[in-house]
């Protein structure tokens, strides 16, 4: 009993939604693809990563490409990809910009993808060039409907 | 008669799949058609490699020659190593090994999520109506298998709305190939601890190469309206824009790689 009264404070104070067995968790206030990768929007920058959905679906991730930085991306377009099982998928923006930073840790530790996705392993950082492309994305509870249909399909 | 009009409206209902007969194609240009077919074209595609010409060793996207491959007798052999552009193991190739490959648009595929082991689980129901009433098929963690060892290993590429699955069939091999690969770090369960050449074996014990592709077309037959597509229309030429990312690693990398692991 504890350990639940635990587990829904800290989900609360992670803003993080948790479901049944069976359902991934998402994120209030990110924004969402349906390619399966979340942004934080913050002014002009942007946090990319995939979401719980993807990296469950995924399998457990063992390598993953990451672009240069200064490289342009487009949303909905590929820009890097994830190793898991015996497949590479490619990971697609959800925004238009610029990449300013990679997640280094990821060469190393790969598994972050599948152990923090919204934390630890998010994978670039983005300066936005049409921060209007943001309103065609998708908000949590939108995101979880998507999943849940895409699962019952 | 009416059975045939059934037969040709089931068949006008399925969606189109282009099959692609080739022979002896060197591996890295098989692959280069691949990825771009992936990346560029909007048809499905089942592309059929009876053979390739020289032994070839072919690592997946993240592979480290270093810990994959021997190097010291690759380099003196002059073997080629590629890098290619799915993920997944290593493997040596030559003229024993059967490829085909499956590209493919998500929506003409129902009910199989653009994951891999949706795509891997589909995979493994067409293969088992090719191996029906032949063999003990059935697929084992990744790999298709005859009872516990291995005779078929399978690569994907996923992107946002197709994916490719290939496999390389083992028909036949030579052991002395074989030799130029390492155990790898990452290994199915299923593998227990048997040396390469306990864990695989041979198609040729179980089926001709005719047979075997025959077979595959009629599978693929049953899920898509087939038709046949020449080598011409698909192979590389000059003009073409689209960059593969599978590529021939160098004489320098290699014994870079060799010396990194000493």
């Amino acid at each position: 009993m504890a350990s639940r009264i635990w587990a829904s404070k800290a989900a609360s104070y992670l803003k993080i939604s948790t479901f049944n067995r069976g359902f991934a968790s998402v994120v209030k206030d990110l924004k969402y693809a349906e390619s399966h990768e979340w942004v934080k929007v913050s002014g002009n920058s942007a946090t990319i990563g995939i979401t719980d959905h993807a990296q469950d679906h995924l399998g457990d991730v063992v390598y993953v490409e990451l672009p240069e930085i200064g490289t342009a991306v487009t949303q909905g377009s590929g820009f890097g990809a994830v190793e898991s099982v015996k497949a590479t998928s490619d990971i697609n923006s959800p925004v238009s910009g610029k990449v300013v930073e990679v997640n280094e840790e990821l060469t190393s530790s790969p598994g972050l993808v599948n152990g923090s996705p919204y934390e630890n392993g998010w994978i670039i950082k983005v300066e936005i060039s049409d921060t209007n492309e943001v309103s065609s994305l998708m908000d949590s509870e939108q995101y979880s409907k998507f999943c849940e249909e895409e699962d019952n399909h | 008669m009416l059975e045939m009009a059934t037969r040709q409206v089931a068949r006008a209902g399925l969606p189109l799949m282009n099959i692609v007969r080739m022979k002896g194609v060197p591996i890295l240009q098989q692959l280069e058609i691949e990825e771009r077919l992936l990346r560029t074209s909007s048809n499905n595609w089942c592309i059929i490699n009876d053979g390739t010409d020289k032994p070839s060793i072919v690592m997946g996207i993240s592979g480290k020659p270093a810990e994959l491959v021997e190097i010291r007798p690759v380099v003196e052999d002059k073997v080629p190593v590629i890098r290619r552009f799915t993920g997944g193991g290593t493997v040596v190739v030559d003229h024993g090994t059967i490829f085909v490959s499956f590209i493919c648009n998500k929506d003409d595929v129902a009910g199989v999520q653009p994951y891999p082991r949706p795509i891997m689980s589909w995979s493994s129901l067409l293969y088992s109506h090719v191996f029906q009433g032949v063999a003990d098929f059935r697929l084992r963690e990744n790999d298709y298998v005859f009872g516990l060892r291995k005779f078929g290993g399978n690569a994907q590429s996923i992107t946002k709305n197709r994916w490719i699955h290939h496999t390389s069939f083992l028909w036949d091999y030579e052991a002395r190939n074989m030799s130029y690969l390492k155990l790898p770090k990452r290994t199915p369960e299923y593998r227990l601890a048997r040396d390469h050449l306990d864990f695989i074996c041979p198609m040729k014990d179980y089926l001709s190469r005719p047979d075997f592709i025959a077979k595959t077309i009629d599978a693929a037959g049953s899920l898509f309206s087939v038709e046949s597509t020449e080598f011409e229309a698909v192979k590389p030429s000059s003009n073409m824009e689209f960059a593969p990312t599978s590529r021939l690693l160098t004489i320098k990398e290699l014994e870079a790689a060799c010396k990194t692991s000493i």
